[in-house]
């Protein structure tokens, strides 16, 4: 197991801390710190520390080395269950639901992306402007975003399932007897559920870039409409440069919220016919009866690396900014 | 526009408010003939022992908030108060830690849930309730205080970033002055920082508890046993229960959707000064 360096990196990470004071100039500071009040400190970020290593980073780190065998869960991991990349070639070649699994992920993230993320924006531009009623639209907007994906799922099954839902009947498609199976379909129904993920991300990405908006400076929008520009000119050439910050911020929420995208798809129908998702397919094979903790483990490093990227670009903005 | 994003909660409560007779009937898109009637959520909440869930959710979201914002303000506290080297590093690893997605990680992590020993003494009992102290099959899995641990450390990832951000706000010269007159760095934690930090510690309780209240993945992974299922996690199951019965499933998703929606209701503005102070201020 990790356990033995897990354990002894919160130590080591504190002792230079403790040096770091002494010479960091601030001798007056250092001398008011006690040994006791050092080993608190040390207590109190060591032990979060601690934990977020052993049940955070471990797991992540155990998933990879994990991918490079073919253990299922039962005794030991030995030397014998080492396979090398014989998990990739098989997630990569024979797996028949790797791709179309990567390949909705990838819508999941184009739609929000182009979709969903636009009009929280766009929402969230049209209310920040002084109109009446304001607040109770936001509130509106907002609701959602409190309920949980599974009651979402269950709301949307109300609206989606084929006779007695309510766009069927609306449609008058169940009198007619052409009968949409909105859910059912494997061509449409990764829309049809992105329509109600859709409804719960637009609510957070509006109040997201609400707050965003509200910290511009108004004497910008007030230079540009002395200027001549328009109120879409105004957003585009003014607004929008200012608000770099919290426009990569939402990119990166809305990167990691398709890449965990998970409750809503398994809700429906776990994840299948259709709707199957990277996530989904992790735990099918590692937490089922088939127990193929190895080939999961690909699956997951697969995610893992994916999820890096709007990771590190979130991190890199929180450096330069602490910095 | 808003009344198209009240429309599907509207024909939520619309069809469970109406009986399963009358729309069985007339269709779901009729004028509701057999009158309105809670009837549904009577029925839902004593056929789905509903109280027994809401009881399993609030034994892990209470702990689990608590705990999450005692840690992270600890975090929080000692990062931004004292100039260490590693600051920056730590505070690194909790926020990169929480943005991970959960799938990632679950593979080992139900490994280690499966194979930690942990003490058995005995337990609370409410009727059909039992809380567990610490566990009743010698495991981490299958445990209110597993799916507590996991909630604590992954969200003390999303709080330790928030709450330092709000404490980069306090002057250090608090912290100095009080070392001048004497207190442990553990005493100007609690009694000087903290009461500082109410109004963010307000906003990420009342956040937090929407997280946990509305988690679905770790309690369905980490726990096996139905009658501990908390109420989020429950509803999935139920819903295979009554699935010819959409009138009584809506007021079932309604049921267990009141608690977060009366908490956003009433502290809506910390609420969204949670979710906000994450991201402006970063």
């Amino acid at each position: 197991m990790a356990n033995t360096t897990t354990t002894t990196a919160p130590a080591r990470a504190v002792r230079p801390k403790a040096g770091a004071v002494a010479i960091s100039g601030r001798r007056r500071r250092y001398t008011l710190l006690t040994r006791r009040d050092k080993i608190l400190l040390a207590l109190m970020v060591g032990v979060p520390l601690a934990l977020d290593l052993i049940l955070i980073w471990g797991p992540t780190l155990a998933s990879i080395l994990l991918s490079f065998t073919n253990w299922d869960g039962i005794g030991d991991p030995t030397s014998k269950n080492i396979v090398g990349l014989k998990n990739y070639q098989f997630m990569f070649t024979g797996y028949t639901l790797f791709w179309p699994a990567f390949t909705h992920n990838l819508i999941w993230l184009l739609w929000l992306t182009f979709i969903a993320t636009p009009l929280g924006m766009l929402f969230a531009v049209l209310l920040d402007r002084e109109i009446r009623g304001t607040r109770i639209y936001q509130s509106v907007f907002y609701l959602p975003v409190v309920l949980s994906l599974v009651v979402v799922g269950l709301i949307w099954e109300l609206q989606y399932t084929p006779t007695d839902g309510f766009i069927n009947n609306a449609l008058g498609l169940v009198k007619s007897g052409h009968i949409i199976d909105w859910l059912g379909d494997s061509r449409i129904n990764l829309y049809a559920i992105l329509v109600a993920a859709s409804w719960r991300h637009i609510g957070y990405i509006m109040i997201l870039y609400l707050a965003g908006l509200k910290s511009v400076d108004p004497s910008l929008r007030e230079a540009a409409r002395v200027d001549g520009a328009t109120e879409v000119q105004t957003f585009f050439n003014v607004v929008f440069p200012v608000m770099a910050p919290i426009n990569v911020v939402i990119v990166v929420v809305t990167a990691i919220e398709a890449l965990r995208a998970f409750d809503i798809a398994f809700i429906i129908n776990q994840g299948k016919n259709g709707l199957e998702l990277l996530s989904i397919l992790i735990t099918n094979n590692s937490l089922s009866e088939a127990s193929l903790v190895g080939f999961g483990s690909a699956i997951a490093v697969i995610l893992l690396v994916i999820s890096l990227v709007p990771i590190v670009t979130f991190l890199t903005r929180v450096m330069r900014t602490s910095a | 526009m808003v009344l198209l994003w009240l429309f599907p909660l509207g024909w939520a409560i619309f069809t469970s408010l109406r009986t399963y007779g009358d729309t069985a009937l007339h269709g779901y898109l009729s004028w509701p003939a057999g009158g309105l009637s809670l009837a549904n959520y009577q029925t839902f909440f004593v056929q789905a022992d509903l109280p027994l869930f809401y009881l399993n959710t609030l034994v892990v979201v209470v702990p689990g908030v608590i705990l999450t914002l005692l840690l992270a303000s600890m975090v929080a506290f000692c990062c931004t108060q004292f100039s260490w080297k590693f600051n920056l590093t730590v505070l690194m690893l909790f926020t990169a830690g929480n943005l991970l997605p959960p799938q990632v990680l679950i593979v080992p992590l139900f490994q280690i849930y499966l194979h930690t020993p942990i003490a058995m003494l005995g337990s609370i009992d409410i009727s059909n309730f039992s809380f567990a102290l610490f566990s009743d099959n010698n495991l981490l899995y299958d445990q209110y205080i597993g799916l507590i641990l996991i909630h604590v450390v992954f969200q003390t990832g999303f709080a330790t970033f928030v709450l330092s951000n709000y404490m980069k706000t306090l002057t250090k010269e608090i912290t100095e002055s009080a070392l001048v007159d004497g207190a442990n760095v553990f005493r100007i934690w609690w009694s000087v920082i903290l009461p500082l930090c109410r109004p963010a510690l307000a906003a990420m309780a009342t956040l937090l508890f929407t997280f946990m209240y509305n988690d679905f993945f770790w309690a369905l992974f980490l726990l096996k046993t139905g009658d501990k299922r908390p109420i989020t996690t429950a509803l999935n199951n139920l819903q295979g229960e009554f699935f010819t019965n959409n009138n009584l499933i809506a007021a079932g998703a309604l049921l267990v959707c009141i608690p977060p929606i009366l908490i956003y209701v009433v502290l809506q503005k910390q609420f969204i000064s949670g979710l906000t102070l994450g991201s402006t201020k970063g």
